[in-house]
Parts: C-alpha cells; sequence; structure tokens
C-alpha cells in the first residue's frame, strides 16, 4: 500500500477512537514536554554562565606577566638560582608589549591600570578603586545593559560607576549620569638623577645584576597630588575584567588611555627603583585579548615560549562545561523518564487498538492487505501520534520554560537583582524533542504492529 | 502470475490455458483442538474449471469453509498442494498470497463485513488502495463496480445505511474492483431473507455468465445450489463425498 493510502487509514483510524488517542498523545506531550522544558533549563543556566563570564572579558583573554612575578599567581616563589643570567626574567616593557601584539590571533594587548584612591562627590570623600579600561571593552557585552553611555573618546575625561559603587553615592544612581566627581590621586613624577645620591649607593651591591650593568643610573620619582574631574555618564552591572587579579574589584571605570596619562605610583614602581631599572616604563601584567576562546591555548604556549609567564580561564571553563555535561544528562535522564512512561501509553492504545479492530484486520487481509500492510499502519498511526505529541509537547515545554524564567524574575525582581532567562530553546532542540518523540512512538508501536501483522486472517475473521 | 493473463476490463476476465482455473491435489487441514487433532479437510481433489459456477455443499463443519479459505489463500494447507491459474499456493510466501487475494480472487461473505465506519464507495475503493492502484484510475473503477450491483446512487451511504441484500451487493462490488478472475463466496444468502437471497444468487449468475468468472460458493443450501450452479460438490467430516452437475445431484 503506497504511503498516502497508509496515512489516509491511519487519520481515519485515529479519528475513529478520538477520546483515547488525543489522552495517549496528550500523555506523549507531557513527556516531551518534561524533557523540553528540563533540557532547556539545562541549556538556559548554561548559556547565563556562560554569558556572565564572556561577560568579564575572561575567556578570550591571556595575562602575562614576568616569570619573576609568577608567584603572584599562588606558585611556589621561584628560588632566585633558577633565574641565573643564563636565562634573565623578561622585562614586560613596551618593547614586550609590541612582540605580544604581532603574536597570531592577538588583537590587542593592553596594561592593567587600576590603582586605590579617593573620589570626591557633592563635597564628600569616598574611597574606591579606579580601572582602566581599554575601547574594545565596549564590544565584548558587559556595557550592553548599562544605563548612560560608554566613553565618547579614548582620552575623554569621563566615569563609568560600577553599580554598588554608584549605590553608595546616591540611591538614586539614575541620577547620578551626567554629575561630575573628583578624582584626587598621586601622580608620579620623575628626579633628576643628582637628586637621588641614594641611587648610587644601592647600585654597588647589585652590580651583578644583568639589568644594572649596562642601564643608566635610575632617577627616584616623588609623588604630588593631583586632582581631575570626570563627568559621569553611564551605570554598568559588572564589571568587565582588566586583570586576573583584580577581577570584580574596579569600582570607578575610566578610559584606559587617561588612566596611563595619569601616571599613577603602581606598587611595582618601588620595586623597579630598587632594581636600578632604567626610567623605561614596566608592567605589572599585560592582558592580551585573543580573537576567539579556542585560540587561548595555542596563544598562551607562545607567550610562555617567549619567556612570559601566562595565565587563562581556560580550565575554569572545561571544568565548568564538564559540570554542565553532566549537569545536562542528569535532566535528560528525568526528562526521557516521562517520555518513557508516554510511550508505554502508545503500546496500550495500538493493543486496545489490536483488539477492537481485529476482524478489520481480517477484512483487510482477505483484500489483499499483506503482513507489511498492516505492520506499516500501525506503525503510520504510532509516528503520527508521535509526530502530534512531540509538536504539542515542544509548545508546552516552552511555555514551562517561560513560567520558570517569568517565577524566578518575579523573586529576583522582589530581590532587587537584575532579570535573566534561565531557559531556552534552540531550533535543534525542537528537531531533536521532535525526532526522539516520533522516534519512540514508532519503537513503541513496534510490538503491537508486529501482532497485527501476524494476525491469523481466518480466526480474525470469525472474531466478534 | 495470474495479473498478467487478465484483461482489463471486467466483462473480458478470463481463466488459463489449461481450462482450470483453480484446483487443489489430496490437499489436507489440520487444527490441533487440545489434546485432539481436527481433520478440517481431509484429502481433498477438486478441480474448478475457469467460467464455472461450482457450489460447495455441505453441514456445518464439514469443511467446506476452510477449503474456500484455503483456495482464498487465507490459510495454508496441512498437505498436498492447491492451483490457482496453476500457481501453487502452498508454495507461495505471505505477500505472494497477499498478491493472490488482492488481484486473483475477490471474496464475499456471510456477514457482509463491510467497514462500517467507511461509505460505500470507501469500501469498494479500499481493495484498489490495498492492490495500488493508481490514484486516477480508481473513480471509474468504483463506478463500474457499483454499476454491476446497482448501487450507484448509494455511494455516499454508510453500510448501517444500506439493507442486508444491499450490503451484500455492496461487498459483491468490492470483491469485483479489482476484476478478479475467480470469485469465492461464503454462503453469500446465509443473512439474507429468501427473496433477497435469490435476488442475490441472480446476480453471481449473471457476473459468472456476463464475465466469464469462476465461482466457488459456500452453502448449505441445496435447492439454491441445484438452481444456480453447474457443479455441486458435497463435503462431510472435511472429505469430499459427491461431485456432478447441480441437476444430476438435485
Amino acid at each position: 500500500m503506497k504511503l498516502r493510502d497508509l496515512t489516509e487509514l491511519a487519520a481515519r483510524n485515529l479519528r475513529e477512537a478520538v477520546l483515547r488517542n488525543s489522552l495517549t498523545t496528550l500523555g506523549i506531550a507531557v513527556g516531551v514536554a518534561s524533557l523540553v522544558a528540563m533540557l532547556s533549563l539545562g541549556v538556559g543556566l548554561q548559556e547565563l554562565a556562560s554569558t556572565r563570564l564572556s561577560r568579564s572579558g575572561l575567556f578570550d583573554a591571556v595575562f602575562v606577566t614576568t616569570q619573576a612575578n609568577m608567584r603572584a599567581f599562588g606558585g611556589p616563589p621561584r628560588p632566585l638560582a633558577e633565574r641565573s643570567s643564563t636565562q634573565p626574567a623578561r622585562k614586560l616593557d613596551e618593547e614586550a608589549r609590541k612582540q605580544l601584539a604581532e603574536v597570531k590571533n592577538v588583537v590587542e594587548v593592553y596594561p592593567e591600570v587600576r590603582f586605590p584612591t579617593e573620589v570626591q562627590f557633592e563635597d564628600k570623600p569616598y574611597m574606591t578603586t579606579v580601572a582602566g579600561i581599554p575601547a574594545s571593552a565596549r564590544r565584548d557585552g558587559a556595557f550592553d545593559e548599562m544605563k548612560g553611555s560608554f566613553f565618547s573618546g579614548p582620552e575623554a575625561k569621563e566615569a563609568i560607576l560600577q553599580i554598588e559603587f554608584a549605590r553608595d553615592l546616591s540611591k538614586q544612581t539614575d541620577s547620578l549620569i551626567g554629575k561630575d566627581l573628583v578624582l584626587r590621586y598621586a601622580e608620579k613624577q620623575a628626579l633628576p638623577a643628582e637628586d637621588a645620591p641614594f641611587e648610587r649607593a644601592v647600585a654597588k651591591p647589585y652590580a651583578n645584576h644583568s639589568d644594572a650593568d649596562d642601564a643608566p643610573a635610575s632617577g627616584g620619582f616623588s609623588l604630588v597630588p593631583r586632582e581631575l574631574r570626570l563627568r559621569i555618564i553611564g551605570v554598568v552591572e559588572t564589571e568587565p575584567a582588566t586583570g586576573f587579579g583584580g577581577f570584580g574589584r574596579g569600582r570607578l571605570l575610566i578610559p584606559l588611555q587617561i588612566a596611563q596619562n595619569l601616571r599613577i605610583a603602581q606598587p611595582t614602581d618601588m620595586r623597579e627603583m630598587l632594581r636600578g631599572n632604567s626610567g623605561k616604563p614596566t608592567y605589572e601584567t599585560l592582558t592580551v585579548r585573543v580573537n576567539s576562546p579556542k585560540a587561548v591555548q595555542g596563544v598562551e604556549d607562545t607567550i610562555k615560549g617567549m619567556g612570559f609567564g601566562t595565565f587563562s580561564i581556560l580550565d575554569a571553563t572545561k571544568n565548568m562545561m564538564l559540570f554542565f555535561t553532566v549537569f545536562d544528562s542528569l535532566l535528560l535522564i528525568f526528562g526521557s523518564l516521562a517520555l518513557t512512561v508516554a510511550s508505554l501509553g502508545i503500546v496500550n492504545t495500538l493493543v486496545m487498538a489490536i483488539l477492537e479492530r481485529r476482524r478489520e484486520i481480517g477484512v483487510l487481509k482477505a483484500l489483499g492487505a499483506a503482513d507489511r500492510d498492516v505492520r506499516r499502519l500501525f506503525f503510520v498511526e504510532a509516528g503520527a501520534m508521535g509526530l502530534l505529541g512531540g509538536v504539542l509537547g515542544v509548545a508546552m515545554g516552552w511555555l514551562i520554560g517561560r513560567a520558570l524564567t517569568i517565577g524566578t524574575n518575579a523573586y529576583l525582581k522582589r530581590q532587587e537583582l537584575p532579570a535573566i532567562d534561565i531557559s531556552s530553546i534552540h531550533w535543534w532542540m525542537v528537531a531533536l524533542a521532535i525526532g526522539v518523540s516520533f522516534f519512540v512512538s514508532l519503537a513503541a508501536g513496534m510490538y503491537p504492529a508486529s501482532r497485527a501483522a501476524r494476525l491469523n486472517p481466518v480466526e480474525a475473521l470469525r472474531y466478534e | 502470475m495470474a495479473a498478467s493473463v487478465r484483461n482489463n476490463s471486467v466483462g473480458e476476465m478470463t481463466g488459463t490455458s489449461n481450462g482450470f482455473a483453480v484446483r487443489t491435489e489430496r490437499v489436507s487441514r489440520q487444527y490441533a483442538m487440545g489434546e485432539a487433532l481436527v481433520h478440517a479437510v481431509d484429502d481433498v481433489s477438486i478441480a474448478v474449471r475457469t467460467g464455472e459456477f461450482v457450489a460447495l455443499l455441505g453441514s456445518s463443519g464439514s469443511g467446506k469453509s476452510t477449503l474456500l479459505n484455503l483456495l482464498a489463500g487465507l490459510d495454508r494447507p496441512t498437505s498436498g498442494a492447491i492451483y490457482a491459474h496453476e500457481q501453487n499456493l502452498a508454495d507461495m510466501s505471505s505477500q505472494q498470497l497477499a498478491h493472490h487475494r488482492s488481484h486473483t480472487v475477490g471474496m464475499v461473505f456471510q456477514a457482509f463485513n463491510l467497514l462500517p465506519r467507511m461509505t460505500l464507495e470507501e469500501n469498494v475503493e479500499l481493495p484498489l488502495r490495498l492492490a495500488e492502484v493508481e490514484r486516477a484510475e480508481r473513480p471509474a473503477r468504483v463506478r463500474e463496480a457499483v454499476e454491476r450491483v446497482s448501487l450507484a446512487a448509494r455511494l455516499s451511504h454508510r453500510p448501517s445505511e444500506l439493507s442486508g441484500g444491499e450490503q451484500q451487493r455492496a461487498a459483491l462490488a468490492r470483491a469485483l474492483v479489482n476484476r478478479p478472475t475467480i470469485l469465492l463466496a461464503d454462503e453469500p444468502t446465509g443473512n439474507l431473507d429468501s427473496v433477497t437471497g435469490d435476488a442475490i444468487m441472480r446476480l453471481l449468475q449473471e457476473i459468472n455468465r456476463n464475465l466469464q468468472m469462476t465461482i466457488v460458493m459456500v452453502t448449505h443450501d441445496k435447492v439454491r445450489a441445484a438452481r444456480y450452479a453447474h457443479r455441486i460438490i458435497t463435503m462431510r467430516d472435511g472429505k469430499l463425498v459427491t461431485e456432478g452437475a447441480s441437476d444430476e445431484i438435485a
């Protein structure tokens, strides 16, 4: 029998026992809905975590430091003997920055400029941490949902406040936009060499230091108090990471170029002066932005090969993905249980149909239906219920996901937290759910279909 | 196959080269009923010529319906051979038997066996669906079959809206629609009053004469068998008892 005829006969049969078949289809729909809801919840939470972490700017970044500073990452301090003159620790200076910028897949290299200071706002002092933000940060999504606007230019005297700090300044955070604040900071000013007799005295014991051999004598520096008036142009919920050490700590964000121009005294300045380094600026760390998270590992290996220390969030990401894989699998198993129960409903419905249509099957066989035709007829009926149940289930699953999101957001709103989307349905999920529903239904229809096909036509025709 | 020797018109249906539409050779069919073995058909050999109208006569349990089911390919013999147009049904696969039921034989039953939820038109079209006849060809074939049994005006009616005689005529139309060469009728008048029964018998006789269609009819009505059939085969306890022209046996 041709597929079109089979489909027409199957549709007619399904219409005949409309209540029973509808209930069976609804059972499948509930099973698929639970599967879709669980899956969308797992994927939604995974996406939420990924998005939040991506917005932190950590996934496409490699943080570079000198080998000498690696103890800062929690590893044991390297013995001095290891840092021999044969393999000197490379300095993170402007030259190194240029070299890093030329590494394949690197799109940007910038230093971390972050310092604690005092801010004067409406005649009141506030202590906070200032962070320099590169212009590229605008693209990585962290500022997508900010109030106000991003910096108008790389040297604009503008500030974006992190929401917690904004709340310290005013309960009405929106009202801060457009107002001015004054940044008070200590500017580093180099002293002429003759003003630093201490330098010659300390240079002697360091005579063997490789950097001190041929470098001109370093000058000291003095600190001069300065003020800078900044216009508040925005308030942001999350801060993009500008370095591994300061993630989440920058509360007042200013353009990176402005932050660099301030010549703020950094903790490393004292060390560099004692080491007798020249007046060339060096960096504590550099952030290397990579064009894709997939390229992070390769870039990290290259930079290590150049003699620098590196750190990326790659390992943490792998662990997170492993967690979500296990989490999704568990949700999938629970969702599948409901579908399994629903598939038993199909078996029950079709076995009942065989009993009711026994004589009809006999007539069909007497008129020329082959066993294969009868089997396919029941398969089409099972498949139709599965397909319809799948489509209905996806719609129900989507509604459940929406309801969960609405419920969660209502709770978050009461807690004064931003809204989130905890469920996410993709096209592949829709196709998967309908496909699984269809094939599970076919599998469930296998036994009844085979039983119907094996019916003895003579006995079936005698059946009353 | 039989289909290859059939013409495309119901009116021109013919038999095969050796003159026999269907024949059996020492065919037996046994059933296990509990521990007992029932010999429903026991060593029966018959031959039905093309265009012949044969009545299988016998009381209940004589094995005539079992023999008819064997001829239809609905059942398989325990031993012996059944030839339909010289093709042995005993050697056929279940798929080939389905093809035989679809293309070579048409069946009518005592209980009509129309599908109650289908209209007359859909019931008659059903064998065409099973035989994978082209959709475009079906309406004409259905109309031809229902006109032959004078039911063209009742196409949209369901079986429950038809009288017993009309239902049996509808079943006849359904049996004829695939243009078989052999019509097998299992007590076609068993559920009808005598007047309606006679009308059905006249219709069968007309089909036999006009279409040269071979008919094997199971009945326990000796009078009707003698009146309408060319030959009567009598069975008792699964065995062939008598065989001869209807006027001789009557």
